[in-house]
């Protein structure tokens, strides 16, 4: 966190020690909870809580306005994850009403270093990942559910993940007077 | 060029920071009863604004000016609300308030986890930071009017 300037340089950090530091939060949740589930869960909700913060560095930083539309939405999020992860995933299989698309990661520094036990094969080790992209939604008023589809650590080829717009959420109006 | 004040408005319409430097005239309510009333005609004057416009308004609600003073608007997409009042002859006010946004805001409360994002901003440092902002801004002039 910087304290330092107000200059907007993305601040490099090393990519290892924020795979590691990653690490080593999932072995704590499931440690914690004793249970997959409970921490995919824990997981998504720390995301969520991410998300609303980072929404707004996000939009500091690129300036961008509104969504005209999903397929615009789905522009932003992959060039979120240029900015905030360094890698640019692929867009590919639109729903042909245009509500749902897939996000292909053929790398993934979360999971770098990575491999399942047996005992986890419940485990959504990237789920924090679905939590970020709700909770930066829901920011900019959309409500949205986003779920993983393939995943490389499950011996897949490549790790998807699923995006499905839900509804626009309407602007806040005044509080009465009461 | 003189800075009056300025309101921070979170999305939900609670007044999150209110700051002034040359103001002459008070409004004879309170604080409270002001933002309300503020952030009331903002969205009023922003659902006017969406309903006329003869064209599609992307950025809608800019500012409007009186015969004393200019009011600024700038409404970022997540729904945070700056609105900056000053002199007439003030320009590029709306860049300040991008400025503020940035390199402000994010920095001192976005990225401050103690600071919770829908409340009233208590910290000292943000406040110091607004201030430093806003003074060495060409906008800013001291003198009283």
């Amino acid at each position: 966190m910087s304290r330092t300037g107000t200059k907007l340089d993305a601040k490099k950090v090393n990519s290892e020690l924020f795979t590691l530091t990653y690490g080593a939060l999932v072995a704590q949740l499931i440690k914690d909870y004793e249970n997959v589930e409970d921490a995919n869960k824990q997981l998504e909700r720390m995301g969520y809580n991410i998300g609303i913060r980072l929404i707004e560095d996000f939009l500091a930083r690129t300036g961008s306005g509104r969504c005209y539309d999903f397929r615009d939405t789905a522009e932003k999020i992959q060039s979120g994850f240029k900015i905030f992860l360094g890698i640019t995933p692929s867009i590919t299989n639109w729903s042909p009403a245009g509500d749902e698309f897939s996000l292909c990661f053929e790398t993934n520094p979360l999971t770098e270093f990575v491999e399942l036990p047996d005992n986890c094969s419940n485990l959504k080790y990237c789920n924090i990942l679905t939590g970020v992209l709700r909770g930066a939604c829901e920011m900019v008023q959309m409500e949205i559910a986003c779920w993983f589809v393939q995943d490389q650590l499950k011996n897949d080829n490549i790790t998807e993940l699923r995006v499905k717009f839900v509804k626009r959420l309407e602007d806040a109006i005044p509080a009465g007077e009461d | 060029m003189t800075i009056h004040n300025l309101y921070i408005f979170s999305k939900t319409g609670i007044l999150l920071y209110y700051a002034e430097w040359n103001r002459l005239n008070k409004s004879g309510i309170t604080k409270e009863e002001e933002a309300k009333l503020m952030y009331g005609m903002l969205f009023s004057i922003k659902s006017f604004v969406s309903k006329i416009s003869p064209l599609d308004p992307k950025e809608g609600f800019l500012y409007y000016k009186t015969s004393k003073y200019t009011l600024h608007y700038f409404e970022t997409p997540s729904g945070l609300k700056f609105v900056l009042n000053t002199d007439n002859a003030s320009q590029n006010a709306r860049e300040l308030l991008q400025q503020l946004y940035r390199e402000v805001y994010l920095e001192y409360v976005v990225k401050n986890p103690l600071c919770q994002l829908n409340e009233p901003i208590q910290s000292e440092l943000f406040k110091i930071k607004v201030d430093e902002l806003f003074k060495k801004s060409p906008l800013f002039l001291s003198r009283s009017l």
